[in-house]
């Protein structure tokens, strides 16, 4: 098994935190990790992205230019990394500002309004473990149980409180993504 | 069970420093190097081991701490990003001139000049050739993961106080900034003052006491003579270490036709490239350099012999290349593929390079 996964949108969306939680929880299952942020220029313009590689053998590259699933969060993203997407990889963004929807055809494409929802429900401060919910939900590559302790891992102790909230976000994600 | 973190490569140079023993850290920020200062002021070692951590006015006023630090036969470091490294070029002239101990930590990013905050090996000669004046060598450690980021520390002190020279731990902003799986079982207490007096009192600023002469640290020598001796002193020194100290790995070498060189983040880019060229039928293979001084020379000058040619990867216009060539010495030929200002190439631009190598040679 090997997954490399680009998470990309904008600062403040909770992008790298979200590659922290699945980071941790491949961890707690006994993968190899890297997770590689884009701390450059593009950081500094308000973007957001990192690299996450779970795999069940040493990582070689920590680096990737192709990845098998991207998690898209905006119209920026999309346009750079919807080209970069293996094909049968796996493509799932949040529908929140995007205006060119992507078009490949030799891709599986998901859309959630995670951004919507989450605020609705009232979970806007756990937009990003909703939109993993979602991508876990067809992509499993950890187990929800895994999930539940990389959040409590990467989370600090002052944030432990908010994990049974973030396991209902996880939840509501999975729920969105099968509508 | 071991305990396993998932931290940053900055951070196990942070955790590194406080579970080896380190007795003081003197640092400037600078990106992509910014978190060690930043874990150890948040970890506040000097409360547990009283390791001294200072943010220093400036690069100068680190290295020169250092220099103090380092005379007192303490274990003392400090780290920087590739223009921050240029300011202490002095100081660790004068460190390597005076014989002192210590660790440079350098996470490089493109240049030249202020440069780009993106990840480069362009350091490669001023790490390798000395970068302050006169006729130095630093040991020069190059650490691929995060792992050894933390495990260097460990090194680094050790062969600086060995040879009683400056080590250089040369990472770039790929290994600094990237998370993965650490192992941190490997720790140490920092040494009593006793244990320093026992160890380094014929050079060490350890405070006089009865009738042993003053210790000087200095790197000023007036009469020619006298510093001519100095310098033949730290020459053999050096070519101890060049006997005793290499280090480097090798991937699927056995077979190969073809050898990739490439240190740090680089090997591990190429060590796919590899990988991927295997699964073509290629037989490449892929030597890393973990001492970039002292450079495996020897074995490179081996493998020259049975192999049709080498390919050096480096995140640079074209160092490393150098040193390679001359191990070779013009029996195959000796190709460089690069790329600047911080763009990280990807496996498959390293295999293209490969295969047009393999076509140029027939």
């Amino acid at each position: 098994m090997k997954e490399t996964l680009i998470i990309a949108g904008f600062g403040g969306q909770g992008v790298l935190s979200m590659g922290k939680i699945l980071a941790y929880a491949g961890v707690v299952q006994g993968f190899e990790v890297s997770w590689m942020p884009a701390y450059g220029p593009e950081m500094r313009g308000g973007t957001a992205n990192v690299t996450v590689i779970l795999s069940d053998s040493p990582i070689s590259s920590p680096i990737a230019h192709e990845f098998d699933s991207a998690i898209i969060l905006n119209q920026q993203s999309m346009d750079k990394f919807e080209p970069a997407i293996r094909p049968g990889g796996l493509l799932l963004y949040d529908t929140n500002g995007i205006t060119r929807h992507p078009t490949r055809t030799d891709i599986r494409i998901f859309a959630m309004d995670a951004t919507e929802q989450s605020a609705r429900r009232g979970m806007a401060r756990m937009f990003n473990t909703m939109v993993l919910g979602g991508y876990l939900a067809v992509r499993p590559v950890v187990d929800s149980s895994s999930v539940v302790e990389g959040l409590r891992l990467s989370l600090p102790e002052r944030a432990h409180k908010l994990i049974p909230d973030n396991e209902k976000a996880l939840a509501a994600g999975a729920e969105l993504i099968k509508k | 069970m071991e305990e396993i973190k998932l931290v940053k490569g900055n951070e196990a140079v942070a955790l590194g420093a406080i579970n080896s023993g380190c007795d003081g850290y003197f640092g400037y920020p600078i990106t992509p190097q910014s978190e060690i200062l930043e874990t150890l002021m948040e970890l506040r070692p000097w409360e547990s081991t009283g390791m001294v951590v200072v943010q220093a006015e400036s690069e100068v006023a680190s290295i020169n701490m250092v220099y103090g630090g380092a005379a007192c036969g303490r274990r003392v470091m400090t780290s920087s990003s590739s223009p921050g490294i240029s300011l202490m070029a002095e100081g660790i002239s004068y460190l390597a001139g005076a014989e002192l101990p210590c660790l440079i930590v350098n996470v490089q990013r493109g240049g030249p000049g202020l440069g780009t905050i993106q990840p480069s090996q362009a350091d490669y000669f001023q790490a390798t050739k000395g970068c302050g004046h006169g006729d130095y060598n630093m040991i020069v450690l190059a650490p691929n993961s995060v792992q050894e980021m933390y495990d260097f520390v460990f090194d680094g002190f050790d062969l600086a106080f060995r040879y009683r020279v400056p080590v250089m731990m040369l990472s770039d902003g790929i290994i600094g900034q990237m998370m993965e799986k650490v192992s941190l079982s490997r720790s140490r207490p920092r040494w009593s003052a006793q244990e320093i007096r026992s160890m380094s009192d014929d050079w060490a600023t350890t405070g006089r006491h009865g009738s042993r002469a003053r210790n000087i640290a200095s790197s000023l020598e007036l009469d020619p003579n006298e510093m001519e001796r100095r310098n033949l002193d730290l020459q053999s020194r050096y070519r101890s270490i060049e006997s005793a100290e290499v280090r480097f790995e090798e991937f699927l070498t056995e077979d190969a036709e073809y050898i990739v060189v490439a240190f740090g983040s680089s090997a591990r880019i190429a060590s796919e490239t590899v990988r991927m060229a295997r699964a073509e039928g290629m037989k490449v293979g892929l030597l890393r350099p973990i001492t970039l001084w002292p450079f495996p020379s020897a074995r490179i000058a081996e493998l020259a012999d049975r192999v049709k040619g080498f390919l050096v990867a480096e995140l640079n216009a074209g160092q490393m290349v150098e040193d390679v060539r001359l191990a070779v010495d013009g029996r195959v030929p000796v190709r460089h593929f690069g790329r600047m200002g911080g763009i990280v190439y990807s496996p498959d631009e390293i295999l293209n390079a490969l295969k047009q190598e393999g076509r140029s040679n027939g």
